[in-house]
């Protein structure tokens, strides 16, 4: 809750400075997300201020769009046809720069919001933020694979819509929740806030936070990856240790 | 309670893997087994990555053995010389495994090798255990003896070249069929997550007659040097040993181990062995399900590379 004081505060503060045209001040509740051993998932609030003129604030008021990016990374899909009585991955895409999370929370569906192709543009939406696959071979374009990466990924939880997590708390306050699975990849993640008027874009925000291994979960993945050799011999030393202590723990004569 | 696995990037209920490496535990101390061609696959069915799931084997199988050892080593249940001739060919077959499942995985079909290979191999010496298992059975109801050494029969592969004698199992054999059973299921091992007692157990008692009260122990010890191998050649090259996830096994392991002797002790040799066979096919009948079974979902995803 002192967040929400923070963010009203910060509001207070910038109110009359910015005086005339619409502007926008966001804040996120953290910016860097631990993962501890008992890791779970995690709740991280955003907070916005939309700032005008005293009559200048539109009839039908603002519509909010919150778009949380993960990290990119180069993504292979693979499909499964029948060889004789059995199913193997046999046909494969690749593409590039595909985001590891995609979470995009609004005040109200995105239909209602903007045209299909001014969100295309600006790239509001689960689909617009996903890029065509990379030419690889002679491999024709199958938009059923880029449909399979999408369905996979919003199985998994990592590709979500909500069209009720945009909250206004008085008009022109507004407050969102991004909800991180505990299989939210590490790295960084973008945060872009658009608020819109009428169905057009009036101001943007890029805020962002770091999902990050922390203390012991950190230290094994750092050595495994750095130390690789040093750490399997670690490993396999450790085991040997267990196996020994057992023997000595359950020893019968 | 969850836990968060550092290598595997997921979290996980602990008390779930616990469960799964005591029940393992304890149906590898009754077989005297190590029990990672059951583990592996359930590891791969609660959703842990094929790659964690094989490479995290290492040190769990490792770790029993260490336990097994010892107790085979205090009552001179290992034939030290054999065990080591036998490593020499099982580090070969564990190197050139870890290989071989980095290349299937960087070409994507590690999955479908996993299946394909585990109901082949799987399949086979369930059938085969089962089998002799049903006929000493039917023998020793009709008050046959049982399988005899003959004197002076020898097979072909005996006689080949660099012949050593082994005193402990009174053997003198051509080093060469050793070396390459050995190889074989290193080989198997570090594609699959097994230790492969549970093929060279038989096979060092069929094929090349060592006496029963020295196979086990011998084996233990040399399935414990090439999980060792395993472990660190795994950890090396593809970095997917999950230490967590190993721990959690392992203790769970050493635990239902020790209930499972006990409860083994009590079983007769025939149906103790019918009993393996029935559940080596039960596994191999489930990758062949998955193998042949349409899909739900034709695709699948993997990450190749991210920028954090």
């Amino acid at each position: 809750m002192s967040a929400i004081r923070k963010a009203f505060l910060l509001a207070a503060i910038l109110a009359p400075l910015e005086a005339a045209a619409q502007s926008l001040v966001t804040a996120l509740s953290t910016d860097r997300v631990p993962i501890l051993s008992n890791f779970t998932g995690e709740r991280i609030a955003v907070f916005g201020v939309i700032q005008t003129d005293a009559g200048a604030r539109p009839k039908d008021g603002w519509d909010v769009v919150v778009s949380v990016r993960g990290p990119r990374g180069a993504v292979t899909v693979r499909r499964k046809d029948s060889v004789g009585p059995m199913w193997l991955n046999l046909d494969a895409r690749n593409y590039i720069a595909i985001p590891s999370f995609i979470s995009i929370l609004s005040n109200r569906p995105l239909e209602l919001i903007a045209q299909a192709e001014v969100r295309e543009d600006l790239r509001i939406g689960i689909d617009p933020l996903i890029p065509p696959q990379t030419a690889v071979r002679s491999a024709a374009n199958d938009p059923q694979f880029r449909a399979g990466l999408q369905r996979l990924r919003s199985q998994q939880g990592l590709f979500f819509q909500r069209p009720d997590h945009v909250r206004f708390i008085s008009p022109g306050v507004f407050q969102a929740q991004i909800d991180l699975p505990g299989i939210a990849p590490l790295g960084n993640y973008d945060v872009e806030v658009a608020v819109f008027s009428g169905g057009a874009l009036v101001a943007k925000n890029q805020l962002g936070f770091t999902v990050i291994k922390t203390a012991a979960e950190q230290w094994v993945a750092e050595a495994a990856h750095k130390n690789s050799l040093l750490y399997g011999i670690a490993t396999a030393m450790l085991a040997v240790l267990v196996g020994w202590l057992a023997s000595l723990i359950f020893r019968r004569d | 309670m969850e836990i968060y696995l550092p290598i595997a990037e997921m979290p996980i209920d602990m008390f779930l893997i616990l469960g799964m490496g005591m029940t393992v535990g304890f149906i590898s101390g009754m077989f005297g087994i190590g029990g990672g061609f059951l583990l592996t696959p359930l590891l791969i069915f609660v959703g842990i990555p094929a790659a964690v799931a094989v490479a995290t084997q290492g040190p769990q199988i490792a770790a029993s053995s260490v336990t097994g050892s010892i107790a085979y080593w205090r009552r001179k249940g290992i034939d030290f010389k054999l065990a080591f001739v036998l490593l020499a060919g099982g580090l070969v077959g564990t190197g050139l495994g870890v290989l071989f499942f980095n290349q299937m995985r960087k070409i994507g079909q590690l999955e479908t090798v996993i299946a394909i290979a585990y109901v082949l191999l799987l399949g086979i010496v369930g059938l085969l255990v089962s089998l002799e298992s049903v006929k000493a059975l039917l023998a020793s109801r009709k008050g046959g003896k049982g399988m005899r050494r003959q004197a002076g029969r020898h097979h072909w592969y005996e006689g080949l070249p660099w012949k050593m004698r082994f005193h402990r199992s009174g053997l003198y054999v051509s080093v060469i069929p050793l070396i390459v059973l050995s190889a074989l299921i290193g080989f198997a091992g570090a594609v699959l997550g097994i230790g492969g007692g549970f093929i060279l157990v038989p096979a060092l008692i069929y094929i090349f007659r060592v006496p029963p009260q020295i196979v086990v122990g011998t084996s233990l010890f040399q399935i414990l040097f090439t999980m060792i191998a395993a472990t660190i050649f795994h950890a090396a090259t593809n970095q997917s040993v999950d230490l967590f996830l190993a721990l959690l096994l392992m203790v769970g392991g050493v635990f239902g181990a020790q209930f499972g002797a006990r409860a083994g002790a009590n079983l007769r040799g025939e149906y103790f062995r019918l009993l393996l066979g029935a559940l080596i096919l039960i596994v191999a009948a489930r990758f062949a399900a998955d193998l042949v079974t349409p899909p739900r979902e034709m695709f699948s995803v993997t990450q190749t590379e991210t920028v954090r």
